[in-house]
């Protein structure tokens, strides 16, 4: 059994080493051969959750050895994996969405001519992936977190013909360094504390360590949490990250990497566990980005913004409920693997909209799709309903118990977290009742384009559909099948631990919040983008409207705070370089050439002087052995 | 009738006292590496005297190379009979010690005298003179420069074949200096191996006038410092009644039975430390330390380069190791008087090379300098006085005798109308006409600067560590100093090869023959087999590190 987890990784990475190398050769079967080997993927872990089901306690948790990587002394760093619960849960979400989203994308991208290169970045990024939450130590986490770096950026960029596509890619790979450089610190931080990076010594050693490091630790974990989640105020790459094919955002900017931060919180519980503080920067993070993606996902008209704003503020659910500790680490997981489904749902939807109407993304040129994709309107509105939490599906269990949570974290800040997640419940169904109204409903909007083709919405084909109303199912019944029985919960528990909060509010009267914040935000969504027309140009707004546009101002932030900031010390440092640097250097070099030009005039071509000097010398020897004797 | 008796006494003592002396031992087998090069040097002689002229060239380079290389062949063999270490002992009647430095440092020098005779044979260089191709060497030694009869000379063909018996002798006085296990053998295979370099260096080919200066500035110098040397042994002498290594060094640590006349003159420390002054100057003289530098500069720019190349590279080797056998050996009890001064000596030499070197405008005074900087980061390795010291010195002096010897080498071959163009400013761009060329020699610089993945990082780390590790951290410091500063001058020489504009009148790169050739790849294979695997060569050098006594 342990052996079959290294194949786990092993599929797709294959996969990715043939199609990128295998040249023009495998353009007609490289997405099949990129889709078989995901599929296989997903059919070894399932094959490893059957098994894992079979036993029970800890004989669930599998460690597989495969070789020493870097036995350096009392370095020593093994490729080792972990399959545990937690992994589990993360393996089966992303082979199984990644599997979908393969299936989707050969259709998708049937006409691009990279298609074979795309399925091998595809699957590079599933690698990288599972080697992330398969690692059994922390730094071939670090691998698969750089891989998992280097698989976005491709892809994001993959239509580098355009500007915006490169640009957008370099954004999200150089705010993602900021993040990694936590990481990094993290591990140096645990290898000198701790002497190890594997997860079992390092939990295990927690205990003894000082408060101070692991406070210090934790909030280098919470920085790398930050960059590849996207969480303020690293998050001003997820928006641009829009740029790469759908299929892409679906997978890797909505179900899967960017949720990587939330298992890096959850898998070092023992950490947070231990550093209270940091834990509450971790849940400040996470109430924070939570409102503001809510906030810039109301002002977006790009549909695919839109969903990153929604995003955005999901994972801040997540990582806020991560924050909160044992009481919060299964809920995190629960919602993240809802959301997986749900969100890869959307986007997909949103794809398939933007493939009938010749790649539109402005949600002001939709309106009236319902009628022309009667598929796409279904899923998508099953993915809505699940993300507002509407009562019964996916988002409605998971989000419910999250809020919970917050209230149950007790005194002041139990309020102040559980009224933030009740607000963003709030927004987050108005902007996603806006999302589907300016889509599915209303007047059609759309025109003939500057060279008069008008679009013709029309259905996808099979080959996006099927994953689609897949994934549906995933929206309307996960959520559901996890709180029945508390069975997810009893699922993770072994592996993250978990105790009950004592709410101040009981959960009906939570659940009665959530359901009155929905009814105010649909309601308002609909008085506003409902009953009314929806203009085909933006009205100008208002000033918060206008900020939010604008993702709350981040890119400006950044601009005056960083660049400005760096070009300021930059150039400080170039003066201090040219004047003060070169200038002992140069100096010295003068100095050391106008001796040289003394000295050298010693030199002067008489054999006499020259011998005068080795007289001289000599005495000067012997003058010198004798005065270290003093015998003179 | 009494007197007869008397007479016939003495007559009987005599005889007597005849037999008992016993005939000298003399282990043949192990003295065989000098003995095939000294005989090789007397073939060569014959040569000359017996061969006709125009077959004497090839007959010559036979000899040399033959000779050396079988000389070498008995140095492994003796060094695989264990007389690098568990058998190591003294040979000759205590005249010449055979152990692991000396059989070490003569397998350099070998090595080195091969690769000279390569440069000294290399005939393409020069434009052909009335149809022969000729060498650096002058036609006729004894020529006047410009005289009618020195054109006669060029006219008939003639060349200095004897150049090669006079290196073959000088190989063979360096083969016995380091091995020198008394002070008048060390006396006499200084003077062997110096007379015939001499000679070498009066003999270029162009700018005779220039080498017959420089040979003569040396022979002044050469004679004063010997001068000095045999002063301070005659002090020893006095001092420890024996010139022995051995016999002076148990003097000095108390463990000779003295008599009585002995006792009284050994009391006298002034005389071991005046001698050890004295002969320690002799010896720093040949390796070119500060103040006794001075002829360096003027000497290598005026020989022959050839010349220059061998005796650059194999003099060094053969001094160190003789001044290595007289400090461990001899002196080992004295170290508190001699390694002070010796601070002295080899900062002065590390900072005083490596800054006179930076405003030098001619490449081969440059070298000059940079050689002198070397030797005294060679000398902060022979201060650390452990067997560290010992093997680090070693593997540095045969690191930098290749180095040394294939830059000369290239240095040979940039020329135009006037012969060899040794002035800087000529080798602008040359990297841009001879990439090869000027990539060869930038290997040989950046070795020089002691620059990672060459053989010169490798000695220079090794010297400095063992110097830190025997307490001379000031030194290694000052010692990294001078590296920074010579590190300018190298670097300036590869910009100026590489980036600047090649100059229109620019010299020329004569191709060599496959003898130049072969010399500066040797050089540059053991720069950089040196520089990427140093640790075999370095073990090498710590297994023959001990001296025998």
């Amino acid at each position: 059994m342990e052996n079959l987890i290294g194949l786990l990784v092993l599929a797709p990475l294959l996969g990715a080493g043939v199609l990128l190398t295998g040249g023009r050769r495998l353009d007609r079967t490289g997405h099949w051969i990129g889709t078989a080997l995901a599929a296989a993927s997903f059919v070894i872990g399932v094959v490893l959750f059957a098994g894992m089901l079979g036993r029970s306690g800890e004989g669930r948790t599998l460690q597989s050895h495969l070789f020493s990587w870097v036995p350096v002394g009392g370095f020593q760093a093994d490729v080792a994996f972990r399959l545990d619960q937690l992994s589990m849960t993360f393996v089966l979400l992303i082979t199984g969405v990644g599997t979908l989203i393969h299936i989707y994308s050969i259709g998708y991208m049937e006409h691009d001519e990279r298609r074979r290169r795309f399925f091998g970045y595809l699957n590079l990024f599933l690698a990288a992936m599972l080697l992330l939450v398969l690692a059994d130590n922390y730094l071939l986490l670090y691998v698969g977190w750089e891989g998992v770096g280097l698989a976005s950026y491709l892809l994001i960029g993959f239509w580098q013909h355009k500007p915006s596509a490169a640009t957008a890619a370099k954004k999200a790979f150089i705010v993602n360094r900021v993040g990694d450089v936590g990481l990094s610190i993290a591990i140096m931080l645990m290898f000198t504390t701790f002497g190890t990076f594997s997860f079992g010594p390092v939990f295990d050693a927690v205990s003894k360590a000082h408060t101070g490091i692991l406070t210090g630790i934790g909030f280098m974990l919470l920085l790398a949490a930050c960059g590849k989640s996207a969480q303020v105020p690293l998050q001003s790459w997820l928006g641009d990250a829009m740029e790469g094919p759908t299929p892409v955002s679906a997978l890797i900017h909505a179900a899967t990497m960017v949720t990587a931060g939330v298992y890096l919180i959850t898998r070092s519980g023992a950490i947070f566990n231990a550093a209270p503080d940091a834990q509450t920067a971790v849940v400040t993070v996470g109430a924070v980005t939570l409102l503001f993606g809510a906030i810039v996902g109301c002002a977006k008209d790009d549909i695919k913004k839109a969903l990153a704003g929604s995003t955005m503020s999901q994972i801040g659910y997540m990582i806020m409920a991560a924050g909160l500790g044992p009481i919060g680490y299964v809920f995190a997981i629960m919602h993240l693997v809802t959301h997986g489904f749900f969100k890869a749902g959307l986007f997909l939807g949103a794809g398939s909209v933007m493939h009938g109407m010749n790649d539109e993304v402005d949600m002001r040129k939709y309106g009236g799709l319902r009628k022309f994709m009667p598929v796409t309107f279904v899923t998508f509105g099953l993915g809505y309903l699940a993300i507002i939490g509407f009562p019964g599906l996916s988002g409605f269990f998971s989000k419910d118990k999250i809020i919970e949570a917050a209230f149950a974290k007790g005194g002041t800040e139990g309020w102040i977290l559980g009224g933030a997640a009740l607000l963003g419940a709030a927004i987050t169904a108005f902007y996603m009742t806006r999302v589907m109204l300016m889509t599915f409903f209303g007047e059609k909007r759309w025109e003939p384009d500057a060279e008069g083709h008008e679009p013709h919405p029309h259905e996808s084909p099979k080959s996006m559909t099927i994953p689609m109303i897949v994934l549906a199912f995933g929206s309307v019944f996960a959520g559901g099948l996890f709180s029945l029985n508390s069975s997810f919960l009893k699922w993770l528990e072994p592996v993250t631990g978990h105790a009950e909060g004592h709410s101040p509010v009981s959960a009906a009267t939570v659940t009665a919040g959530t359901m009155v914040v929905l009814v105010l935000g649909v309601g308002l969504a609909w008085l506003m983008y409902g009953r009314r027309p929806v203009p085909r140009t933006a009205p100008r707004g208002s000033l918060l409207t206008r900020a939010a546009r604008r993702d709350l101002l981040q890119d400006d932030f950044n601009h005056v705070v960083l660049v400005r900031g760096g070009e300021h010390l930059t150039r400080s440092l170039v003066y201090l370089d040219h004047s003060v640097v070169d200038g002992v250097v140069n100096g010295t070099a003068a100095s050391v050439g106008g001796l040289s030009g003394r000295m050298r005039r010693l030199q002067n071509g008489y054999v006499r002087s020259y011998a005068v000097s080795m007289l001289g010398g000599t005495a000067v020897l012997i003058a010198a052995t004798l005065l270290m004797r003093g015998v003179a | 009738m009494s007197s007869t008796m008397a007479v016939h006494s003495l007559w009987t003592t005599a005889a007597t006292t005849a037999d008992k002396i016993p005939a000298p031992k003399i282990e043949y087998a192990q003295l065989a590496p000098v003995l095939i090069v000294f005989g090789a040097a007397v073939v060569g002689i014959m040569v000359e005297a017996f061969l006709p002229r125009r077959s004497r060239y090839l007959a010559q380079i036979g000899v040399s190379v033959l000779g050396m290389a079988a000389a070498f062949a008995a140095v492994v063999a003796l060094a695989a009979d264990g007389y690098a270490s568990k058998k190591a002992h003294i040979a000759a009647m205590g005249a010449v010690a055979v152990d692991g430095p000396a059989l070490f440092l003569q397998g350099t020098i070998l090595l080195v005298g091969i690769v000279g005779v390569f440069t000294f044979a290399e005939r393409r260089l020069d434009p052909k003179a009335h149809g022969r191709h000729v060498d650096s060497f002058a036609a006729q030694g004894s020529a006047i420069p410009g005289s009618e009869q020195e054109k006669e000379a060029v006219r008939a063909g003639f060349t200095t074949t004897e150049v090669f018996p006079l290196l073959l002798f000088a190989v063979g006085g360096m083969l016995v200096f380091p091995a020198a296990n008394d002070l008048l053998t060390l006396f006499v295979a200084l003077e062997v191996f110096s007379l015939p370099l001499y000679l070498l260096c009066a003999l270029a080919r162009r700018r005779r006038v220039m080498s017959q200066e420089a040979a003569v500035k040396y022979f002044l110098l050469g004679a004063f410092s010997s001068a000095f040397l045999l002063f301070g042994i005659a002090l020893l002498y006095g001092y420890a009644g024996t010139v022995t290594y051995s016999g002076i060094a148990s003097v000095i640590d108390g463990t000779a039975k003295l008599t009585p006349a002995l006792a009284s003159s050994s009391a006298n420390d002034a005389l071991l430390l005046i001698g050890t002054a004295l002969v320690g100057m002799g010896l720093l003289f040949k390796v070119g330390a500060v103040p006794f530098h001075m002829w360096t500069p003027d000497v290598y720019e005026g020989a022959p380069t050839p010349v220059t190349g061998f005796m650059a590279a194999a003099t060094k080797v053969a001094a160190f190791g003789a001044l290595l056998r007289l400090l461990y050996v001899v002196l080992p009890d004295l170290r508190w008087d001699w390694r002070p001064v010796l601070w002295g000596v080899a900062i002065l030499t590390m900072l005083v090379g490596a800054i006179i070197a930076v405003t030098q405008t001619d490449v081969k005074r440059m070298l000059a300098y940079s050689s002198i900087a070397h030797a005294g980061f060679i000398l902060a390795g022979v201060i650390a006085a452990s067997p560290d010291g010992v093997s680090s010195v070693l593997f540095y002096l045969a690191a930098y005798s290749f180095v040394t010897i294939g830059a000369f080498a290239v240095v040979t071959l940039v020329r135009d109308a006037g012969g060899e163009a040794t002035h800087l400013s000529k080798w602008a761009g040359l990297g841009r006409r001879s990439p090869l060329v000027a990539a060869v020699f930038a290997v040989f610089l950046l070795a020089f600067a002691g620059i990672p993945l060459t053989s010169g990082f490798a000695g220079k780390f090794a010297v400095f560590k063992a110097a830190a590790q025997g307490g001379a951290v000031p030194l290694v410091i000052v010692g990294v100093i001078s590296s920074a500063i010579a590190a300018f001058f190298y670097i300036r020489v590869i910009v100026l090869m590489f980036f600047s504009e090649p100059k229109a009148d620019g010299p020329t790169v004569a191709v060599p023959s496959a003898l130049t050739s072969t010399a500066i790849a040797v050089g540059v294979a053991v720069t950089l087999a040196l520089g990427l695997a140093p640790q075999y060569f370095l073990d090498l050098a710590g297994q023959a590190g001990v001296f025998v006594r």
